[in-house]
Formats: C-alpha cells, sequence, structure tokens
C-alpha cells in the first residue's frame, strides 16, 4: 500500500512536468489534452467528456424517453397571435411587401409548372408551402449576408430583390442569363445579391458555408471597422441524411462560425416520408449533439421564421461567432418537381388538406386582414398585376437569344487552356462542314464567337 | 490508425542508414529497404549526388525559371517538407487571405510539413478540423468562394476519395455555374503526400492523381524536388484555379537541396526538359524521375551511340503537350513513367495525345510504352515488384531501341 502511494505521487510529478513544457512549446495554440482526472472527482476528466458525472446505474438513453422538441410559433393556423410577447417590428407596407413576394412565388410557379408541361422549358421545381421559410429568413438577414441555397428557396431571391427578368433569363437560360445557360432551371445564383449559385449535388453547400461563415468571421478579424456578416444556408430534411450535412455541423461548431443552417423538413426527399430518412427528432435534435443552438419552427408561419431568425442571426455573431441551426416545419404541398408526380406515393387528399387547412399564405393573409391591411379586392389586383408581369418577362425571356457558342469552352479555367482552344476549334470546323446538321442561330453572335 | 502510421512513417523517413549486417539479427528480406547484394541496375538512389537536385547555390543559379535576383540571391539547405512549410509560411506572410488547415497541422503535421506555422500566424489562420475529408473540401471551397485562399491538407491521398464529389462536383464547376457572377473556388489549393514509401501498404501509397485529370476545372501538380515544390506550391496558391497538389512522401526528407530563400513561382501546366536527347524520349513526374535518371545513366554507359532525353511533367493536367510533342517529334521514341495504375492514366492520356497528333505520329519509330504501377492494390510485401523500378525502365527504353 505504501509504495503504491509513493508511486503514485512520482507519476503525478512527472505528468505535470510533461503538461508544462509541451503547454509552453505550443505556445498560443490550444492542447485539450493537458486535461487530468482530479482525485476523488465526482466528474470524468476524460479529455473527450469533461463534465460527465459518474452514475453507479447502469442506464442506456432512451430517445422516446425524451420529449420531441417544441414547434415555436407566433400565429396560429386562424391567423391568431398566440404568442402574447409578439409585436410586428415592422410597418403594414413592410408586410405587404412579404405577402406579395410569398404570392408572386406561387403565382410564377404555378406559370412555370404549366409551361414545362407545354415543353417550353425543360425542368421547373415550385415552392409551395414553404414560402414563408425561404421569404422570412430572406427578410431578417442583412441584404450582406451570404447565402447558400438548396433549390426550392425561390421566395430568397424575391425578396433580395432578384427581378422578374432575372428569373426567366435563368429558366430559359438565354444570354442575360449570368449562369450562360449551363445550368438547369431554378439553379439560380447572384454575385449582387450575395447568394451563391446553386448546384443540383445535395448538402455540398452545407461544409462550403461553414467555410464561407468561417471567412467572414476572418475578414471581420482582419478589418474590425467592416460590417459583421453571417452566412444563411439552406438545405431539406433529406438533404441532413448525406455525410456533408455531419461534416458541416461539426467544423462549424468546432471553428465557431457565424453560420444559420436552415433545415426546411417538408416531410418528402422526392417520395421518401421522414420515416425512412430519419428515427431520431427530426433534423433539430441533431443540433445539440454537435454543440449547436437548435430551434423548431412552424415554417408555415412567417412570424416564426422572422423571430427565430432575427436571434440566430445575434446569436450567430455573439463571443466571435458560432453556428445557429433552425429546423422549420413544413408540407411540401407540389410534386417534388416537374419531373415527378407526387400521388404516385401519397394521397391526393393528405395534400388537398395541406393547402386548405395550413398554407403559408394564407396564414398570414389571414393575420393582415384581422388588422385591417388586406382585402379581397386588393389580393385580387395583386394576384392580377403579378401574372402579368411574370407572362410579359415569360415571353421576353422566351425570344432572347442564347448565350454564345463560345460560353460553353469558358470558365473552366481561368483562360481557355490550349488544349480547350484546340477543342474549340475543331466544333468550329465541324459546324462548318455540316452547316445543316447544327441550328446556331438562336445562340448569339452564331458559329462566329468559336474563332479563338 | 491513420496517425499511428504517420507516425511510423516519420521515423521511417529518415534517409536510410547502410546498417553493419551483424548488428542485425533479422534476416535480409524482412527488411524493407535493402536491395539484392549482386543488383546493378536497382540499386539506391544516391539522393545526395543525383543531378536532379541542386547540390549547391551555382546549380540554382542556372535556372533561368527562377527570376534572377531570387536565384543570385541567398539559398538554404531544405528538403522538400521543409521547402513546402518554406513556401506555406512565405504565402500566409505576404497574403492575409491565405488560411492553412487540415488533420492534425496545428502542431506542425505528421509530415512536419506546417511546423511553426500556428505560432507563427495564429491559430485563426492555421488550425486543426474534425476528421472528415469531405468537411475539409467544403470548408476550403467555402472559404475560397468569399475570396479567401485555403490550402486544404488530406493527410494522405489514400483518404481524398470522401471529398471526391467537393472537388469534382463542386471546386472545379463552381466558376463555370457562376459564369459573370464570377466567383469561384481558384483561391483553392489541396495538399496530399502520395506515393509508395516503402512500406504502405493499400492505403499510404497511392498516386490517385488520374482520377483528377479526368476533371475539367483543376490543375493537377506534382513536385520532384524541394525548388519545385516551393516554386509550384507558390504558384498553385496564387493561381485563379483549384489545385491538387500531391506530394511524394518518400521525397519529404530524402530529396534535399539549395533553395533560394526569397519567394519564388514555376510556372504550372508547363514542362521542364531535365536532359537533352536524340534517340528516346522519357516523360515522367514525382519520385520516378530519379529512377528514370539512373536507367538512363545505365543505359547510355552501354550504348555511347544513343542520347535519351528526359521530360519532366510537373503539371500533369492539363499538361505541356507541346514541349512532349516537339520531344517526341525529334526521337520518335516515347516512354511514360509514374506509379499509378496503368489503365486510364496520366500515361494513357500522354500516349494518346502523341497518337493522335499527325505530326508525332507520323514520327513515332516504336509504340509508345507506358511503365507505371501494374493494375493490382498496392500490397505491402511487394511493392518493390509493383511500382517501377530501374530495371524496369531500364528495360523498356531497351525494348525501345531494339524495336
Amino acid at each position: 500500500m505504501k509504495s503504491r502511494m509513493l508511486q503514485r505521487v512520482q507519476l503525478r510529478a512527472s505528468t505535470a512536468t510533461v503538461a508544462r513544457s509541451r503547454v509552453a512549446a505550443l505556445g498560443s495554440v490550444r492542447a485539450a489534452s493537458s486535461v487530468s482526472q482530479r482525485p476523488n472527482s465526482e466528474f470524468v476528466q476524460f479529455p473527450g467528456a469533461l463534465k460527465s458525472a459518474f452514475t453507479h446505474s447502469l442506464n442506456f438513453e432512451n430517445p422516446e424517453s425524451y420529449k420531441a422538441l417544441p414547434t415555436y410559433r407566433v400565429v396560429d393556423q386562424h391567423g391568431v397571435v398566440v404568442d402574447s410577447s409578439f409585436e410586428p417590428d415592422i410597418s403594414e407596407q413592410q408586410v405587404v411587401k412579404l405577402y406579395k413576394d410569398m404570392l408572386f412565388i406561387s403565382i410564377m410557379d404555378l406559370i412555370m409548372f404549366d409551361a414545362q408541361r407545354q415543353g417550353r422549358l425543360s425542368f421547373y421545381m415550385v415552392s409551395a408551402g414553404e414560402e414563408a421559410v425561404s421569404v422570412g429568413t430572406s427578410s431578417v438577414l442583412d441584404p450582406e449576408d451570404v447565402v447558400f441555397c438548396q433549390y426550392r428557396e425561390q421566395g430568397l431571391f424575391k425578396e433580395r430583390g432578384f427581378t422578374t427578368k432575372e428569373f426567366m433569363s435563368q429558366l430559359f437560360s438565354n444570354r442575360n442569363d449570368p449562369g450562360k445557360g449551363r445550368n438547369m432551371p431554378i439553379h439560380y445564383g447572384s454575385k449582387k445579391l450575395n447568394v451563391h449559385t446553386i448546384s443540383s449535388p445535395l448538402a455540398t453547400q452545407l461544409p462550403q458555408a461553414s467555410g464561407a461563415g468561417y471567412a467572414l468571421k476572418l475578414q471581420k478579424l482582419q478589418n474590425p471597422e467592416s460590417k459583421a456578416r453571417v452566412c444563411a444556408v439552406f438545405f431539406g430534411e433529406g438533404a441532413a441524411s448525406e455525410g456533408d450535412f455531419h461534416a458541416a455541423m461539426n467544423i462549424a461548431a468546432t471553428r465557431s462560425c457565424p453560420v444559420i443552417f436552415i433545415c426546411r423538413n417538408n416531410g418528402y426527399a422526392i417520395s421518401t416520408p421522414t420515416l425512412e430518412q430519419y428515427r431520431g427528432d427530426g433534423i433539430a435534435s441533431r443540433g445539440i449533439g454537435y454543440g449547436i443552438d437548435t430551434i423548431r419552427v412552424d415554417g408555415n408561419d412567417i412570424w416564426a421564421v422572422r423571430e427565430a431568425t432575427k436571434k440566430a442571426r445575434e446569436l450567430a455573431l455573439q463571443d466571435g461567432g458560432k453556428p445557429v441551426l433552425i429546423e422549420a416545419m413544413t408540407y411540401r404541398v407540389s410534386h417534388h418537381s416537374t419531373s415527378d408526380d407526387s400521388f404516385a406515393y401519397r394521397a391526393r387528399v393528405e395534400v388537398e388538406d395541406w393547402k386548405r387547412r395550413d398554407n403559408p399564405l394564407t396564414r398570414l393573409r389571414k393575420w393582415m386582414e384581422t388588422k385591417g391591411y388586406w382585402d379581397e379586392a386588393k389580393e385580387k389586383e395583386a394576384r392580377d398585376a403579378l401574372r402579368k408581369e411574370v407572362l410579359r418577362e415569360f415571353s421576353a425571356a422566351e425570344r432572347e437569344k442564347k448565350p454564345a457558342i463560345k460560353t460553353m469552352f469558358e470558365d473552366v479555367y481561368d483562360e481557355l487552356t490550349p488544349g480547350l482552344k484546340a477543342q474549340m476549334q475543331e466544333l468550329r470546323e465541324l459546324i462548318d462542314n455540316y452547316p445543316d446538321e447544327y441550328d446556331v442561330g438562336e445562340f448569339e453572335g452564331g458559329k462566329e464567337t468559336l474563332k479563338s | 490508425m491513420k496517425r499511428q502510421v504517420a507516425r511510423q512513417f516519420r521515423r521511417a523517413l529518415g534517409t536510410p542508414r547502410p546498417v553493419p549486417a551483424a548488428a542485425l539479427p533479422l534476416h535480409a528480406s524482412r527488411c524493407y529497404s535493402t536491395h539484392p547484394p549482386n543488383a546493378k541496375l536497382n540499386l539506391p538512389i544516391e539522393y545526395g549526388s543525383t543531378p536532379l537536385l541542386a547540390h549547391s547555390a551555382d546549380v540554382v543559379q542556372k535556372n533561368i525559371e527562377i527570376p534572377i535576383e531570387v536565384r543570385n540571391g541567398a539559398t538554404k539547405k531544405l528538403n522538400l517538407f521543409q521547402a513546402v512549410n518554406d513556401a506555406l509560411g512565405t504565402a500566409l506572410a505576404e497574403d492575409e487571405s491565405v488560411v492553412v488547415f487540415g488533420e492534425d497541422v496545428a502542431f506542425g503535421g505528421v509530415f512536419r510539413c506546417t511546423m511553426k506555422l500556428a505560432e507563427t500566424h495564429g491559430s485563426e489562420r492555421v488550425f486543426n478540423t474534425p476528421l472528415s475529408e469531405q468537411g475539409i473540401l467544403g470548408f476550403g471551397i467555402g472559404l475560397a468562394a468569399e475570396g479567401m485562399r485555403p490550402v486544404a491538407e488530406i493527410q494522405f491521398a489514400d483518404y481524398v476519395y470522401p471529398a471526391f464529389d467537393q472537388i469534382v462536383n463542386e471546386a472545379a464547376k463552381m466558376r463555370y455555374r457562376d459564369g459573370s457572377n464570377g466567383r469561384g473556388a481558384g483561391g483553392l489549393t489541396v495538399r496530399m503526400p502520395c506515393g509508395g514509401v516503402g512500406h504502405g501498404a493499400l492505403y499510404h501509397s497511392q498516386s490517385p492523381e488520374s482520377l483528377f485529370t479526368h476533371v475539367p476545372g483543376v490543375r493537377v501538380i506534382m513536385p520532384r524536388s524541394p525548388i519545385q515544390a516551393k516554386g509550384l506550391l507558390l504558384s498553385a496558391i496564387r493561381s485563379n484555379d483549384p489545385c491538387i497538389f500531391m506530394e511524394p512522401k518518400i521525397l519529404y526528407r530524402a530529396a534535399v537541396e539549395q533553395v533560394p530563400v526569397a519567394s519564388y513561382e514555376l510556372p504550372l501546366s508547363k514542362a521542364e526538359v531535365l536532359k537533352e536527347g536524340s534517340n528516346v524520349t522519357v516523360v515522367s513526374y514525382g519520385q520516378p524521375l530519379y529512377y528514370c535518371v539512373e536507367a538512363i545513366r545505365q543505359l547510355e554507359a552501354q550504348r555511347p551511340d544513343v542520347s535519351i532525353e528526359l521530360i519532366d511533367l510537373r503539371t500533369v493536367h492539363p499538361f505541356d503537350r507541346e514541349t512532349v510533342f516537339s520531344s517526341v517529334k525529334k526521337t520518335g521514341r516515347v516512354m511514360i513513367v509514374h506509379e499509378a495504375y496503368t489503365t486510364a492514366s496520366v500515361a494513357s492520356e500522354v500516349a494518346a495525345a502523341i497518337q493522335e497528333n499527325p505530326d508525332t505520329f507520323n514520327r513515332l519509330e516504336a509504340p509508345v510504352r507506358r511503365v507505371a504501377g501494374w493494375d493490382i492494390h498496392n500490397s505491402l510485401a511487394f511493392e518493390r515488384f509493383h511500382l517501377p523500378d530501374i530495371t524496369r525502365m531500364y528495360d523498356n527504353i531497351k525494348r525501345l531501341l531494339d524495336y
């Protein structure tokens, strides 16, 4: 017994020396592994879990023993305010603007969906039922905050000021499309509005948002005069099953990145219901596991979305920056895309119920009507005006030329490589030799642009 | 597990010192770094005397690619990991948008490439990430998209595959899809140790460069020496294209030369003619170049009428066609050498390009030979038979000459 005690003292002395010298050598570098177990401590001081109390009862944590995280709402389905502390922070005019933004998206969705059915554009995705998430979050972010989208966030573009012409130019991939006709429809992007161009691979934008958020944080550190900004990133509950979701949440937490993760949990990933997507308490419960401040909100309540995002933005900028997760519960009223018939995997009546009973547009409209901001006449007038605007830009965009053929070789590298120049020349010769085989007339500048 | 292996590597990567046989009770075949006693071709590379490395400052002064004031300025003896470290330090010092990160980079990296960088430039700019390759690359792309110049490290090229989606679908396509918005991931550089090291087996030996040469939009670079590592890495970091920078880990400690102290760049997508010749063109990059030099030396010694040209591609994608073509037009015979598997490799692409070009096709006097790793996985006990060695190169040049 005595000798054991003696040995212990020696050991402790030697560990202490090692720890000191290591700290000195590492300088400012954080060494989390320099924790040691104190004698008689009630907590396990393993480096991997610092404040875990010892327990002598063998007990597995059962997810079902926890109540599902609550869903924050401000206004109920009937347009009645349920959060008594709620005071609208914007004027009547601004509320009407948000409503019209949502309305615009729902009208454009109908027109473009039909246009796709007529074969006038290759593809489309509507965002019916989810307009409040995109418009609501957008309305409380700073216009200079950087945003990454998945693809069902048309409302954010609209709220930020994307014009009808810009929507249509992208959808018809004409010469005014900044994406130069390279992307499928609805893959919008805007440098002016600080929204990164959408890409089809799911969840890839999530770790990118963590990196972008870290860039914003560093830029603020390097230039303290500059504005503090956050990065916001949207994704569906299906995308959250990708490895990139895990990577993004974890790295954002460990590097304290000012990022707001906004999950649109609409119940379906194409045909897969959430029951086959996960078994935990949605996406929100995972945020806590990563050490991230998390809230679940009613995504059909634009006021709840706004309040939560406003607070999330504050939190994200606190203490030098940290990530926040918002899970917005909604229902995908529409088909997944124009290539999908959702009645193949869910009942039509279920969809009709959601449309009728709980819809973000009607909820805000009911609230506005109780305030005297809105009525049937205004509704009709707004609908007509928006419909006319969309149709006008629709036909203008449809008539525009496509981008120059040369642009298909550009922007692969910073400059055209000798190999690409040679391939461009080869295409040019092919078109020269088989003029009847290729329709170059609809492209700006015809085949002439292929001259390097 | 990864870390443990890395630690063993660090020890093993030291220049092999001859150990007296008596002191070693083990059977000779158990020692990874020995060679057969009767071998005349497959001898260990003498890195201390190879002409591929600048052993003195006056060799550096003859390097016309380096600006004159830099090459006439001070030089310092550095090995390859120190040259990488020097380039990263230079990049961090001269541009505050440069950020260095990856698994275990904060304490200096498992290969010592990021030593002292965190202490010098701060833990905000040089830091560890969680153990997630897709996270590292996605994070890097996000930084680049917001105007930073991230330098991400993948601990071994063998572990880059989880990040394949981020590289191929995101980094490579970002500028293209953003169009006239003008954003992209061009600021991104990804460093990764690659290649055989004698005992790296399946997951510490791979050379996956050809998987990236099939991707438009990225540049793939592999240096052969400390001077190149510094100059090409600085070019990659400053380049507006996403760059994949592959560092042959066997050279980290073995390759030592005089490296200019000042900052300089070496051109990307530009090959270097290491030795002029008129009968055969040997094209390679990275570590096998040292074997090529030995094979050529032996062959030229035996056949004084023959002279062989040696080309270092340096950037394997997009590669410098002009330099390769003009050499083949002169020699009419080509051998392409690398460690990576033969099928659908860099050698396949170079060979196809030579065949496709009428000027080189007409001039060919023998079929193009690819000398590369067999189409098998890199297995621990058999590496010496798998990766191209001096004997295989010697034999293949002979076959080209005798065709």
